[in-house]
């Protein structure tokens, strides 16, 4: 196959339409990287282990380095520079800050939307369904003890209706 | 299309298998065909006494399903399978289609009456999973043919079935496995038993001597040690980075017993949650 075969791409990300072509062979995280600047999404391991790339695609996660672009045609993306609204850290976001959930915060996009997709499908998770729902993320800094309080607290606000 | 292509291309599903090898240069394939903007192949249902799961079903549509949590080990496969994200893309049909011996669905299915019916250019052919798997990697299907369905009987009301897997955290595959359906007569008497080995051979091993240690007894601490035994001495597993040879042989005497039991409380009506075992889960 030739290195440049392109392909249509319509896809909306974080409720901005994109129309365009890319390589059939580019990632969803590098169209979102390299040809929208979305740089918040972040490439950890590159073998769909770590969950630093991690995005919403039509309302569930996936790993953006194991999907294609192409894959995301017609479809919906929110990556983590689209959880703050009017320049307003959304509440997962609050509580990371507020509960230290982060150290060098380079795996935190991934638990962030792994949090967001966690809590808008149960908004009062038990002790293992937080820990089931991050468990495709990894961090290496903080020993998952504040990320697991930034999520129990996370979950108090989606309780009220707001994730 | 595939036919078009030519050998070299292949049919992708969720990719989360297929992709990953790509990056690693394990598979070069000179074409993909996405299958994913087919609609309607993404259903679980259940028709005529079967669990029918479209080629497109993910993980997470099984594991979130009220029709698959009728059928116990089904529900445990999916709900454990990697990770949530892997659970949002990855398919049942892809695993099988894979054949990857560290897969987790074949051992579970292989322990349910399973079929998988195919579609391509020829006419289309109801597999038993038994006769779908040839060797590692290596199933029936033809370069051109796909998985359509996937097709379970639902087990019977005196019928139980656990799937224990224990890997070294949550996104990999596992170290071992076992997947185990019991049928109960009066007095917890072993009508029937199935017992398969996941990651401990080339091919889902058929623990055919731990079945014989069940079937026709009356369950007991002693049958299921005798079978949990025999499960061990049927694994022929190779040491890897997963763990020796000698290691994984002890977890599949564990994990079998403990997937009798809980298929036995299971055949009993009692519910119990069972599913992959890792560290922090």
């Amino acid at each position: 196959m030739s290195a440049a075969e392109m392909a249509p791409l319509r896809v909306t990300v974080n409720g901005k339409h994109f129309d365009g072509s890319v390589e059939s062979r580019t990632l969803l995280v590098d169209f979102l990287r390299e040809h929208l600047q979305l740089t918040g999404t972040h490439i950890g391991c590159d073998t769909s282990y770590c969950g630093a790339c991690t995005v919403l695609l039509n309302g569930a996660t996936v790993k953006s380095c194991t999907v294609f672009a192409v894959q995301a045609h017609d479809g919906e993306i929110l990556t983590v520079e689209g959880l703050a609204k009017d320049s307003k850290l959304s509440p997962i976001q609050e509580a990371f800050a507020s509960c230290h959930g982060l150290q060098c915060g380079y795996c935190t996009p991934g638990f962030l939307l792994s949090t967001y997709f966690l809590l808008s499908k149960n908004p009062s998770p038990s002790d293992k369904e937080i820990r089931k729902g991050i468990a495709g993320n990894t961090c290496r800094c903080t020993g998952y003890q504040n990320i697991f309080k930034a999520i129990r607290t996370a979950s108090e606000s989606a309780a009220r209706g707001r994730v | 299309m595939l036919e078009q292509l030519g050998e070299e291309a292949k049919p992708l599903a969720g990719g989360q298998s297929l992709i990953p090898l790509m990056k690693m240069r394990l598979s070069r394939p000179t074409a993909l065909v996405d299958l994913n903007f087919i609609p309607d192949l993404n259903r679980v249902e259940r028709q005529n006494g079967h669990l029918t799961i479209g080629a497109l079903a993910r993980h997470a549509d099984l594991e979130h399903s009220p029709d698959a949590a009728k059928i116990p080990i089904v529900h445990d496969c999916a709900a454990g399978i990697a990770d949530a994200q892997v659970r949002n893309r990855g398919t049942l049909a892809g695993s099988l289609a894979e054949a990857d011996p560290t897969g987790d669905w074949a051992p579970v299915l292989l322990c349910l009456d399973t079929e998988v019916v195919t579609a391509g250019q020829r006419s289309p052919r109801t597999i038993q999973l038994p006769h779908f798997f040839k060797d590692a990697y290596t199933t029936e299907l033809a370069h051109d043919e796909l998985i359509r369905e996937v097709r379970v009987k639902v087990p019977g009301k005196n019928s139980g079935g656990a799937y224990v897997a224990f890997k070294r955290c949550a996104p990999v595959y596992a170290s071992a496995s076992a997947a185990v359906q019991i049928t109960l007569g009066d007095k917890d008497l072993c009508k029937s038993a199935r017992v398969f080995l996941g990651c401990v051979g080339l091919m889902p091993v058929h623990a055919a001597a731990a079945e014989h240690e069940l079937a026709g007894k009356t369950i007991s601490t002693k049958s299921i040690t005798a079978a949990a035994e025999a499960a061990m001495a049927a694994a022929e597993p190779a040491s890897d980075m997963r763990g020796s040879a000698d290691y994984k042989k002890i977890l599949i005497k564990n994990l079998t017993r403990r997937a009798i039991e809980a298929a036995v409380r299971r055949a009993r009506g009692e519910k119990v949650e069972v599913s992959h075992e890792y560290v922090g889960r």
